[in-house]
This record gives C-alpha cells, structure tokens and sequence, in this order.
C-alpha cells in the first residue's frame, strides 16, 4: 500500500513557475489561478490525495519553496522464527 | 509536523532566507538548493566562502548562508585562488556562467584549473549572457540567435561552442571535472553526486574541481520554463555530452 | 534627414554606421550593450567587420590591429569595461593610430551599479592609461548631441592620428529623444601613408609603440605633446546660456548640464543672474572661457554626477580669483532640478572661498542619503 505523505509549498519563495506540476509522478499539484502570492505569482498547490512524499518536486523546484513529509510506515512483524 | 509523520525535505540551512530573484523556472535556483545541501551535508557551511560573478547570479551572496565574496566578471578563479591559498583549511567555491567563465574569464579558469588550485567551480552553462539580455556566449549552439547573432551563431565568422569540461580535463592539476544537467530529476539527482565529489575532492586535497551544469535561460530563450527543459534536453545535450572528463584516481571509488 | 525618436545608444551606433565605420569590436555590459547589439544587426548587413570579443581586454586589441590598417573603426564599453581597456588605449595612443570609443558610465567605483554616473571623467580626461596622452573626449547631453559627436568623432580622430572617446552618463545611452541622423556613406578609401597592409610595391613600414632607445621614446613624446598643443588651440567646444551677464556661473557636463539648465532658468526667474556653461569637449577643457568668466562673476558652482572630478580642472581656471563652490550625487544617483536650484540660491546669497568645497558638500548630502 503506498505511503502517504503531504507538501507546504511557501508562498514567500514560490514563483509559480510549474516545474513541480509537471514533474510530480503522483499528479497531485497544480497552479492555484485563484490565488496570489505577496509576490504576485499563482503559486503551486496540492490538488488531490495521492500525495506519496516522494520528494521529487522538491528535488526540481529552484526556489526551495517546498517542505515535504511522509507518514512513517509501521515496521513489519518480524516472520516467525 | 503529525507524529506520524517525517520529514523527508526542507530548505537547507546553508540557502539564506532571501528569495532569490532569478526567472521563475530558472534552474539555477535548481542548482543553488543542491550545492546548499551538499555543503549541509558535509558539514562545511561555517568554513566555505563562496565566490560569486558577475552574470545572472551576481547576487550569490544574498541567497547563500555563508562567507561570499563578489569578484569582476571573469576573474573568480583569480580571487578564489587568493581566498585558498591564505587560508587552506577553508573551503572556497566559484559560481560562474559562461560569459563570466568561458569568455571573459577563459584566462582565468584554465590557470586555477592548471594550477591545481584546490578550489571548487560550479559552471552553469545555458547557451547566452542571461543577465545583460541574451547576447550570444562562446557556449550559444551553431544557428541560435541571440541578440547578438541576430541571424543565428554563425560558425564561419564566430566559431564552434567551447566545451569546458572537456578542454579543462586536458590539465593535469584537475582532479574532477564533469558535466552533468539539471532538466530531470534524474539528472538533478546525478547532479548533487557530483557536487558532493567535488566538494569531497575539495576536502581531500586531491587538486582543481568543476562540476558544469547543463541549464536553462527560459526568458532569454524565449521559452516558458517547462518548455526550456526540453529544449536543453533536445539542443543542448548533443553538443555538451554528460560525462566524468577527469576523475582523479583517489575519487573513482567515490560514486559518480 | 527627418528626426527620429531613438535611444541614445542606438542612434551613436547608427551614426557611426552612417559615416563609414569599417568595425566594430565590443562586449556586453549595462548599459551601453544595445549598441553592440545594434552593430550585431547592421553591420553584417552591409558587409562590414563585427565582433564580440572575449572580453574588453580582447575588444580594444583587436580595435588596436583594425586601427593599424587605416579603416575606422570603434568599441564601445562602461565604466568598468572601460577600465580594462586602459593599457590597450595607451598602445593605441602610443602608436598614434585613430580611434574612436564610445563610454557609456555608470555607477561606481568596482562592480558599482548599471545606473548613470559621470565617474570616469578623471579616467576619461586625464588619462586612465600609463604615459603621456591626451585623449579627445567630447560629452553629449542629448541624443543629437550624441549622434553629432559621434560623427565629429572618426573625423577628428583621422585629423590628428589620435583616440577620441565619446562619453555619456547611462542616462544619455538610455534616453529616447527625437534626433536627426546623417545620411548613409560609403566606407572611404583613401588609406593612409602609415597603414599596414602589405608591403606589396612599396617599402615595408612597421607600427608600434616601443620606442626601445629613450632618446626616440622622447621625440616621440614630444610630437604628442605638440599634437596636443594643437588639438587644445582647435577643439575647445562648450555651450554657454545666459552668461552674458551671468554672477553666478554653474559649470555642469552631459546629464548634470542639462539639468542644472532647467534651474538656471528656474533661477533666473527669481532674479538670480544665474548661467551655465555647458563643455562639450572636456578635453580640451574650455579653460580660456573659465578663466573669462572669472574676471567677472561673484562665483562658480560646479555640479556633477560624481565626487568633483571637473571641479578641479575649474579651480584650475578660475585660480582662486572667486569662490568655486560645489554639488554632486555619487554612485548612480542623478540630482533633481531643485537641488541644484537650491545650491544656486545658497551660493548666490553667500558665496564662500572654500579650499575644498567638498567638505561642506559632503555635510549636505547628509540631508538627501537615507538614514
């Protein structure tokens, strides 16, 4: 089952630029026109459930806007010995 | 952050708290993140002065936390080796264009690079001057146009591309040079190992390091941000192949 | 020609198109680059010479070996830039070769600012290079006089075999104004007597600037001191308004001339007999209308865009005979028309002999530096 997880994206740093959009694997952010930054871009924003905390929008962003985390998975029951 | 949560990512400490201005999609943002967590990384925020140049990333020392010095066009390799060699126990990087680092700066680089200064250069190389406006650079492709090659680079009267990594790897003082590219995570990912090997050559006292990074001009260009990834990945990688041009035999066993 | 609206730098470089430059070598820098820009366009377009050197340092050597064949030929920089170029000029006025380079200042000292200045004047004027030269360097104040000085430029250049630079504030090379450009020439011909290009039915000739043995370093030195003498009793070029009966001269170039017209006359219009004089060559200096002036005004007040570089050459003029009082904005920034109309009424009610009217200027700016 896939692990959850969930981003903050700062809209101090955010330029709207779209790089995570289009590089999230997930699919799960968007450009928000109905909003502005105090910059004046649209920022990004998740915009569905899905989000897994991979990272890789964080990994393109070139503004460092985005802080990612991820639910900890519960370990496994060790088998049986 | 829910207690049953972790963080997997957040802005390195050794990035300042300013925004940087460069274009929206402009990866040299891409570029700045990864050297900051690398130096979070290895621990050497405290000890590392960075040399800023004159070009789109003229104001380096606003959106890095650490010591930085500005240097004239060209000339970082100059003021780096300066900044060494009084005080080798610190670490010093250069962060050039490729006006600053290929034109003006050729003198410059491939005498630190000869000499084996133990410094480390981070080249970003997007085809143009970006900060002045998009004039042609001595890495601006055959046929592009640039504002001052209005009809096209023409390789009659303004030659061929340089290619850094692979003229400078002819040294002997280098000790790791490679080009990478920043237009995938993939290749990003690729990226930040070379930035931490070069560092580490740093660190080791192995000789002269430059990780150049393939980048994007997306207002210059004339392109949106996305769009610009593409055409690095389509015009640009043909004529810059990623590659390890030098590594020093001490760092084969470190990863690429 | 019907008159255009073109920007400064523009219009400079298609005036040097328009009288025949031959080359062009340049490099980027804020904010002249719209003419290298420019140059970029035109000039393949009429089958002439354009570069992007690698730097300054490789643009003005490469205007050095264009120069050594006779063909008109140009660079244009900034502040910094022009800086670099400095040891190429000296070669370049060593060899006696015509020159033309357009600098376009801005904000400094180092890596300074890209916003406009008139801090090379000392640089400009007195020489920035090693050795004994005099530059010409002429200072437009507006588009016109910018693409008229531009074309005076090459002509005096090939008269006297010497470097002529035209230098304007950012403001010049970024303004847009209504202007008249020349119509269109052929390049020239003619080739002169000392030109390099091939010694093919005639004897060799060599250009250079070593003089190895001192004695012919010096009868060298010496035609260029007399070429200067010559060039000073010629070229002087200055505009005066409202000197007639002037008390109070304001001595401005370029921007901080055209400026501190409109409180000239903002001046006059409270009764105060103010004028100016405008230079226009600053070499050669317009001594001989300062020293004039000074039989007969209360007082100067000179006004620049930098920390009172002219200033001396006019307490040179003026020889202690008046006050010499002053006012500047450094680093980029440009005054307002009511500062300078401010200083005109202090200067006017109290005019002060001062040694260094810098230190009391220096107290003034406190009032408009943010705190």
């Amino acid at each position: 089952m896939a692990v959850g997880g969930r981003v903050v994206i700062s809209e101090i740093f955010c330029k709207g630029c779209e790089l995570c959009v289009s590089a999230c694997p997930q699919q799960v952010l968007e450009i928000a026109t109905d909003r502005l930054t105090p910059k004046g871009f649209h920022p990004a924003r998740l915009k569905a459930e899905g989000c897994t905390g991979c990272a890789i929008c964080a990994l393109v962003c070139p503004d460092a806007a985005i802080t990612v985390y991820r639910e900890l998975q519960p370990r496994p029951a060790p088998a049986a010995a | 952050m829910a207690a049953t949560e972790q963080l997997v990512y957040e802005r390195p400490h050794s990035l300042s708290e300013t925004p940087n201005s460069y274009c929206p999609g402009c990866t040299h943002g891409v570029a700045h993140h990864l050297i900051a967590e690398v130096l979070d990384e290895l621990n050497l925020r405290e000890r590392t002065i960075g040399v800023a140049p004159v070009g789109c990333s003229v104001f380096a020392y606003n959106y890095f936390n650490m010591d930085f010095a500005e240097a004239a066009h060209g000339r970082a390799p100059a003021m780096a080796t300066g900044l060494k060699r009084v005080q080798p126990g610190r670490i010093v990087f250069t962060y050039q264009g490729d006006g600053d680092l290929a034109s003006i700066g050729m003198g410059e680089i491939v005498h630190a690079a000869g000499r084996g200064e133990l410094i480390t250069v981070i080249f970003i190389n997007n085809a143009n001057y970006g900060m002045t406006g998009g004039q042609m650079a001595p890495t601006t492709l055959p046929g592009q146009k640039t504002t001052s090659s209005p009809y096209g680079r023409d390789v009659e009267t303004t030659g061929y591309p340089i290619r850094m990594a692979e003229l400078l790897a002819t040294l002997e003082g280098a000790a790791y040079v490679v080009r990478r590219s920043l237009h995938d995570p993939k290749n990003i990912r690729l990226a930040k190992k070379a930035l931490r090997t070069a560092f580490e050559a740093q660190v080791r006292g192995l000789g002269f390091s430059m990780v150049e990074l393939l980048s994007t001009c997306p207002t210059n260009w004339g392109l949106t941000p996305l769009e610009a990834l593409k055409w690095l990945e389509q015009n640009m990688l043909p004529a810059y192949p990623l590659g390890d041009y030098k590594v020093a035999p001490a760092l084969a066993s470190a990863r690429p | 020609m019907p008159r255009e609206l073109l920007k400064g730098n523009e219009a400079m470089a298609e005036a040097a198109i328009r009288v025949g430059l031959e080359a062009y070598f340049g490099y980027p820098i804020t904010p002249q680059t719209e003419i290298l820009e420019w140059m970029a366009r035109r000039m393949p377009e009429l089958g002439r010479v354009f570069v992007q050197a690698e730097s300054e340092l490789g643009a003005v050597n490469m205007v050095y070996g264009a120069a050594c064949t006779g063909a008109r030929v140009m660079s244009s920089s900034s502040s910094p830039g022009v800086s670099l170029m400095m040891e190429g000029l000296s070669y370049i006025a060593g060899t006696e070769l015509p020159v033309v380079l357009i600098d376009i200042m801005r904000g400094g000292p180092g890596l300074g600012n890209i916003a406009p200045s008139q801090g090379d004047y000392n640089q400009m004027v007195h020489g920035g290079g090693h050795g004994d030269y005099h530059p010409i360097v002429l200072a437009p104040a507006t588009v016109q006089e910018a693409v008229d000085l531009t074309v005076e430029a090459f002509d005096l250049a090939e008269k006297y075999r010497n470097l002529v630079f035209v230098v304007a504030d950012g403001n010049v090379g970024q303004i847009m104004e209504p202007a008249e450009l020349p119509a269109l020439r052929e390049v020239k011909r003619a080739t002169p007597e000392w030109a390099l290009t091939g010694a093919e039915g005639r004897e060799r000739r060599f250009l250079s600037s070593i003089y190895i043995d001192p004695v012919y370093e010096e009868v060298t030195n010496k035609r260029l001191q007399e070429r200067w003498l010559d060039i000073q009793k010629n070229e002087v070029r200055f505009r005066e308004y409202y000197l007639e009966d002037a008390d109070l001269v304001v001595v401005g170039f370029g921007t901080a001339g055209r400026i501190a017209l409109s409180a000239v006359r903002a001046a006059r219009a409270e009764g105060i007999r103010a004028g100016l004089l405008r230079p226009v060559a600053l070499s050669p200096y317009p001594y001989a209308a300062i020293d004039e002036l000074a039989k007969r005004a209360s007082a100067f007040l000179v006004v620049e865009m930098n920390a009172g570089q002219m200033l001396e050459d006019v307490q040179r003029a003026v020889a202690g005979r008046v006050p010499v009082d002053f006012y500047g904005r450094m680093g980029g920034m440009v005054p307002f028309p009511d500062e300078i109309l401010d200083e005109i009424r202090r200067v006017a009610r109290d005019p002060r002999a001062l040694a260094d009217p810098r230190v009391d200027w220096l107290k003034r700016l406190e009032k408009v530096l943010p705190h």
